[in-house]
């Protein structure tokens, strides 16, 4: 993916309109100093904003900031953790937007701790975005020089696995345990960072908030969809002239999005949105769809970390997907059945249909296993394979019965366009 | 009050004992580890998921109450 660059038509809340990144003294002349606000003021501003989370989950931040702030426990400390973990493979938002306004986040974070009465703070990182450290780094000693805040905020890094950035296993992790998911509940706002209520928060959604903190929720509601308001940061890529990160509000459509980013290469045939974990769409389904949640769940998508990839009519979906399904059943934390087992075998049918050499009843055995692996794991990791599955079985519906009887096709062997990264060996 | 059988996937090992004791709601997917159906339980099939249960070898087997603070509705589990 080349360097981000804003096209002219774009939303410039969170993305600086330059590619320049800011330090703290060009932070603190584009946004002013960092206001005070009382708990409740801030909880009922995010409230008022409507904004949910953008690592995926899409749940209400106000709702969470209070559950941590008033989660019954004996001890009156809570911990505060950003998730810049981006695990997602076809995912570069959240780096994207630290490499350009650390401090925008880093107000994020400090309004989240002052919120839920946290004394420490963590931004979770993994190892391979070593770039982001470096930048996260130097913002915080920045920081340090300049302001007499008390918050002591950690820098701490995690493997580069599929799974690590799920919230239980960034507390478990944070906790000094390894990066793997557990089950819930008790959640992280109950039962977190080493047994203490615990805010697990993405990165852009931490920015957003400190947005939100200096101009007020009307303000956020400003842009976007009724029930989807406010500006979406967004990965694009595959067939687009310019592979890059925007930032579009929830009422932008697809086609305004993918111009943004230099335009369709092509005829597109379908769209992946969400993510490796996200569903494919057929292209004309939703090329003049917004992005907000209502209008993404009615054609059974979800916006997912922001990924949208367009794959052209001159590409595999299922030579594609059964690159991706190998990725997702590599990404297994081992630790639940359903999903240690049945991930691979998924993968393996799967292959055995693109390529010719499963048996007649595979596409059925795997519409079957797409529906049974549904809420069988701590996490959501064999969910969101299976609905990636279901989607491609039903999107390249004609192309795995010919991929079923005569093996590949003539665009399987073309260069990827979903890239996996190599599965990493060594520790968790 | 609403009450219903989950299984804790991490800890399950596939013995498959609860599918013998709870057929109404416990079936074994291809590999040996349970699909619960989430439906509350009714009074009649109380005292099988109670000993479905205890018998659990990995007690991976519990019954929760709908209410239970933080517990979630999984996509195997209807209304």
């Amino acid at each position: 993916m080349t360097t981000p660059v804003m096209s002219e038509s774009a939303t410039h809340r969170l993305l600086p309109e330059d590619t320049v990144p800011e330090d703290l003294h060009a932070h603190l002349a584009a946004f002013g100093a960092r206001p005070v606000i009382d708990p409740d003021a801030m909880i009922g501003a995010l409230d008022a904003s409507g904004l949910r989370g953008r690592g995926g989950a899409e749940f209400p931040t106000g709702v969470k900031w209070r559950a941590v702030r008033e989660s019954p426990h004996h001890s009156t400390e809570r911990v505060v953790v950003a998730n810049a973990a981006e695990c997602e493979p076809a995912s570069r938002k959240d780096r994207t937007l630290l490499s350009l306004r650390p401090h925008l986040m880093l107000d994020g974070l400090e309004h989240a701790a002052e919120t839920v009465g946290a004394r420490r703070a963590v931004i979770y990182t993994t190892r391979s975005h070593s770039e982001v450290q470096e930048t996260l780094a130097a913002a915080i000693a920045e920081r340090r020089r300049h302001s007499d805040s008390s918050l002591f905020i950690e820098l701490l890094i995690g493997p580069n696995r599929y799974v690590s950035g799920e919230e239980t296993a960034v507390v478990s992790r944070v906790s000094g345990q390894l990066a793997k998911p557990k089950v819930v509940p008790p959640r992280p706002f109950q039962h977190g960072v080493n047994g203490l209520p615990t805010l697990v928060q993405n990165v852009e959604t931490l920015a957003q908030a400190a947005l939100i903190a200096r101009r007020g929720g009307a303000w956020y509601r400003s842009a976007g969809a009724g029930r989807s308001p406010g500006t979406a940061l967004l990965t694009v890529s595959g067939a687009v002239g310019t592979p890059r990160v925007v930032e579009a509000a929830f009422d932008t459509t697809v086609r305004d999005i993918v111009a943004s980013a230099g335009g369709a290469v092509g005829e597109p045939a379908a769209i992946l949105v969400g993510g490796y974990f996200g569903r494919w769409v057929a292209a004309d389904r939703i090329w003049d769809r917004a992005i907000d949640a209502e209008s993404l769940r009615a054609i059974g998508a979800s916006l997912g970390t922001g990924v949208l990839i367009v794959l052209p009519g001159t590409a595999c979906g299922v030579a594609e997907t059964d690159r991706v399904l190998s990725f997702l059943a590599s990404q297994t934390a081992k630790q639940c059945g359903p999903c240690h087992v049945g991930l691979p075998a998924i993968a393996e049918q799967f292959h055995g249909v693109a390529t010719g050499r499963a048996r007649p009843a595979a596409l059925d055995l795997l519409t079957r296993w797409s529906t049974e692996m549904l809420g069988r794991g701590a996490c959501r990791h064999p969910d969101g394979t299976a609905l990636f599955l279901a989607s491609a079985l039903q999107v390249f519906a004609a192309d795995l019965r010919h991929h079923s009887r005569l093996g590949a096709c003539r665009f399987s062997g073309k260069p990827a366009i979903l890239t996996v990264p190599a599965t990493e060996a060594g520790w968790w | 009050m609403k009450h219903r059988l989950r299984v804790d996937p991490i800890k399950c090992k596939a013995h498959g004992m609860c599918a013998e004791l709870i057929p109404e709601r416990i079936r074994i997917d291809d590999w040996g580890y349970p699909i619960v159906d989430g439906r509350p339980l009714t009074n009649a099939l109380d005292d099988h998921a109670r000993r479905a249960v205890a018998d659990c070898p990995r007690a991976a087997l519990r019954i929760v109450l709908s209410n239970e603070p933080g517990t979630r509705q999984r996509p195997n589990d209807p209304d």
